[in-house]
C-alpha cells in the first residue's frame, strides 16, 4: 500500500476514535435519532387505520423538513468543523504537522474520517426511522410494500440523500474549519442562505445544497394550501433536477470544495494564540 | 546533505506585530540553546524552523531541508512544542504510537520504535495510563517521547524541562547530551541558565524579535567588550593582590572573597590581566587558580539583555 494511503488510514484511526467517542458529539446522536421518538410513539400509540400513504407523506416531510435541514446540517457542522477548528481549541493540530504528511493528504484523511462517522450516524439512523415508522404495519403490508412498491427504492433514495447531504455539508464544513477561526459565522451565513432557498429564483436556487439534495428525495411534498406558509417555503419546490443529475453535482460540488479545502491548509499555520 | 539549520534573513510578522526580524542563523550539530525573555521570539523561530509558522520573508533551510516539505522535513526533524494540548481520550502509548503510524512504518515497526521512546523517557509504567492524568513533567516526557521516537536527526524542543523534577530533569540533560554527541542537532528553548551552560555547545539569545549574539558562551562574552571582564582568583595573600591590581590601569574593581582567600576582580583587559598573574605569581603569591566568573550564560544574558526582564 503506498505511503499517502498508509497515512489517510493512520489519520482515519485516530480521528475516527475521536468523532464516534468523544462526549462532546453526544449531541449529534441526540440530533440524528431524536426523529426515532416520534415515529416510535406513532407505531405504539398511534391510530392503526390509517393508510400507507399518509405515513409515506409524514416520513418525506420530517426527512426534507428536519433531518436533512437541521439534523445533518448542524451534524455536520459538529463533526467536519471540529477536525480543523476543535482540534486548532485542544491545541493539538500540531502533532499531525509534525509528520511526515502533506497538508492535502491530511486534509483527505479528516474529510474521510468525518464521513464514515456523519455517514454512519445519519444513515443508520434513517433505517432505523424508516422501520420505527411503519413497523406498525402488518408484515404482509410492508412486505409488498418493500419489495412490490416503493419501499425498498424510497428507502435506499432517503439513505443515498442522507449520505450525499453528509458529503456536501460536511466539504463545506470542513472548509470553513480550515479557513474561519470562527466557523460558525459562515455557518451561519450557509443556514440562512440554504433557508432562502425557496423563494429565491430560479438560477441562484442551483446554488445551493438542498436543492440538490431535496431533488434526490423520492417522495415529494404535497404543496400545502397557501404558498405564503413557512412550510411551503421550506420543503416544496416547484423544479427539481433529475436524481441522477443532482447526485453527480453534489458529488463535483463536494470535490471542488474539499481541493479549494485542501490548497488553503498549506497556508494553515499554528500558534494558538501564544506569542 | 547539507549539515546545518540556516536562516536567511528570516522575518515574521503577525499583521503588524512583529515576531522575528532579520533573522540569520547558521546553526551547526549539537546541543544549542535560545534564550531570551517571554515575547522575545523564541517559540516563534522554532515555529519557523519546524514549519508551522511560515516566514513572511527569507528562506530556512534544515540539513538542506525545506520544512514546507513535511514528507522529507519529518524524516529528519522532531519537534516538542511548549504546547500543553493533547488528543483527547489517548493513553501515552497510544498518542506515540498513533502519530508515528503516520510515517508510514510497519505495524512491527511503528510499536517497537514507540516503545524504544517511551522507554528512553522512562514512562514505560504510565505509558497505558490517559495522559489527562498525567503530571506536568509525565506531560513534558511523553511529548518527547512522541517527538524523538522516529529517531529525529534534528530535535526542536521548547522549554522540554520545565515542569520536570530534578531526576527527570537530570535524566532528559543526559539524553540530550547523548543525542548532541551522536551527531544530531537538538535545538533547546530554556529559561534555566545555568542549565544552558551545562548543556549547550553554542547559545542564541533573543530580544525583542532579534538575535542578539550566537555562538559558544565564551566567545560572545568575549565579544562584550563595554563589560569589564571578571575573573576569581584564589590565592593566600588576597588583599596584597588587590592593591598590586589596584596599580593596573585596566582593573576597574578587585573584591577580597569573604574566607580571604581569594579576590574578584573585574578588567578590562583580560590579556594584560593575565600577563600582569604571570608576573605576580614569580613574587612569591601562591595562586592556587584563577577562573573567568562571568562565561556563563546568565553573565552573558544579563550584560545583553539585561536583568529587568524574566527570562522564559
Amino acid at each position: 500500500m503506498t505511503l499517502w494511503k498508509r497515512q489517510i488510514l493512520a489519520i482515519m484511526r485516530i480521528d475516527l476514535a475521536k468523532t464516534f467517542f468523544a462526549k462532546r458529539g453526544l449531541w449529534i446522536y441526540l440530533l440524528a435519532f431524536v426523529p426515532v421518538v416520534p415515529m416510535v410513539g406513532h407505531w405504539l400509540f398511534g391510530h392503526r387505520e390509517h393508510p400507507l400513504g399518509e405515513d409515506v407523506q409524514v416520513f418525506a416531510g420530517i426527512f426534507q423538513f428536519f433531518f436533512l435541514r437541521v439534523a445533518i446540517f448542524f451534524g455536520c457542522v459538529g463533526i467536519f468543523m471540529n477536525l480543523f477548528r476543535g482540534e486548532m481549541l485542544d491545541k493539538s493540530l500540531h502533532y499531525y504537522m509534525l509528520a511526515p504528511v502533506r497538508r492535502e493528504v491530511l486534509v483527505a484523511g479528516k474529510f474521510l474520517s468525518g464521513l464514515v462517522a456523519a455517514v454512519s450516524i445519519f444513515c443508520l439512523s434513517v433505517v432505523v426511522q424508516w422501520f420505527a415508522m411503519f413497523a406498525h404495519f402488518s408484515p404482509d403490508l410492508m412486505s409488498s410494500y418493500m419489495f412490490n412498491g416503493n419501499g425498498l427504492s424510497n428507502l435506499i433514495s432517503y439513505v443515498l440523500a442522507a449520505a450525499l447531504a453528509c458529503i456536501g455539508y460536511g466539504s463545506v464544513f470542513l472548509w470553513a474549519g480550515v479557513r474561519y477561526k470562527n466557523p460558525l459565522i459562515p455557518a451561519a451565513a450557509i443556514l440562512v442562505w440554504e433557508s432562502l432557498n425557496g423563494i429565491l429564483p430560479a438560477l441562484l436556487k442551483k446554488f445551493s445544497l438542498i436543492y440538490w439534495l431535496k431533488s434526490i428525495c423520492p417522495v415529494s411534498i404535497p404543496k400545502p394550501p397557501g404558498n405564503n406558509s413557512i412550510f411551503a417555503l421550506l420543503v416544496f419546490d416547484i423544479d427539481p433536477a433529475p436524481a441522477t443529475v443532482a447526485i453527480v453535482n453534489l458529488l463535483l460540488l463536494a470535490a471542488f470544495v474539499v481541493v479549494w479545502a485542501a490548497i488553503r491548509a498549506r497556508r494553515v499555520e499554528i500558534g494558538y494564540g501564544t506569542e | 546533505m547539507s549539515d546545518v539549520i540556516l536562516l536567511d534573513n528570516i522575518s515574521k510578522f503577525y499583521g503588524e506585530v512583529l515576531g522575528v526580524n532579520n533573522v540569520s542563523l547558521t546553526i551547526p550539530p549539537g546541543i544549542t540553546s535560545l534564550v531570551g525573555p517571554n515575547g522575545s521570539g523564541k517559540t516563534t523561530l522554532m515555529n519557523l524552523i519546524a514549519g508551522l509558522l511560515q516566514p513572511t520573508r527569507g528562506r530556512i533551510s534544515v540539513c538542506g531541508l525545506s520544512p514546507l516539505d513535511p514528507e522529507q522535513f519529518f524524516r529528519v526533524a522532531g519537534y516538542a512544542t511548549q504546547y500543553d494540548g493533547f488528543p483527547r481520550g489517548l493513553t501515552g502509548w497510544q498518542f506515540v504510537f498513533c502519530y508515528l503510524r503516520l510515517f508510514g512504518f510497519s505495524p512491527a515497526d511503528t510499536e517497537r520504535l514507540a516503545w524504544e521512546a517511551i522507554d528512553r523517557v522512562g514512562l514505560r509504567e504510565a505509558a497505558q495510563r490517559r495522559i489527562s492524568g498525567y503530571s506536568k513533567g509525565m506531560r513534558q516526557r511523553i511529548k518527547l517521547a512522541q517527538a524523538i521516537a522516529h529517531r529525529p536527526r534534528v530535535l526542536i524542543l521548547d522549554e522540554p524541562l520545565n515542569g520536570l523534577d530534578p531526576l527527570a530533569r537530570a535524566e532528559t540533560i543526559a539524553l540530550f547530551k547523548q543525542l548532541g554527541t551522536e551527531g544530531s542537532h537538538v535545538l533547546i528553548s530554556s529559561h534555566i541558565l545555568h542549565e544552558v551552560d551545562l548543556i549547550s555547545d553554542q547559545v542564541i539569545m533573543m530580544s525583542q524579535g532579534y538575535v542578539v549574539a550566537e555562538g559558544q558562551i565564551r566567545g560572545v562574552r568575549g565579544e562584550i567588550s563595554d563589560q569589564p571582564m571578571q575573573i576569581l582568583i584564589r590565592c593566600d595573600r588576597p588583599e596584597y593582590l588587590a592593591s598590586k591590581l589596584f596599580q593596573q590601569d585596566h582593573v576597574v574593581e578587585a573584591k577580597v572573597h569573604a574566607d580571604r582567600a581569594g579576590l574578584l576582580i573585574r578588567t578590562r583587559n583580560a590579556e594584560g590581566f593575565y600577563k600582569f598573574m604571570n608576573h605576580i605569581a614569580l613574587n612569591g603569591v601562591q595562586i592556587e587558580s584563577v577562573a573567568p566568573a562571568d562565561e556563563d550564560a546568565q553573565s552573558v544574558y544579563e550584560y545583553l539583555i539585561g536583568t529587568e526582564e524574566s527570562t522564559k
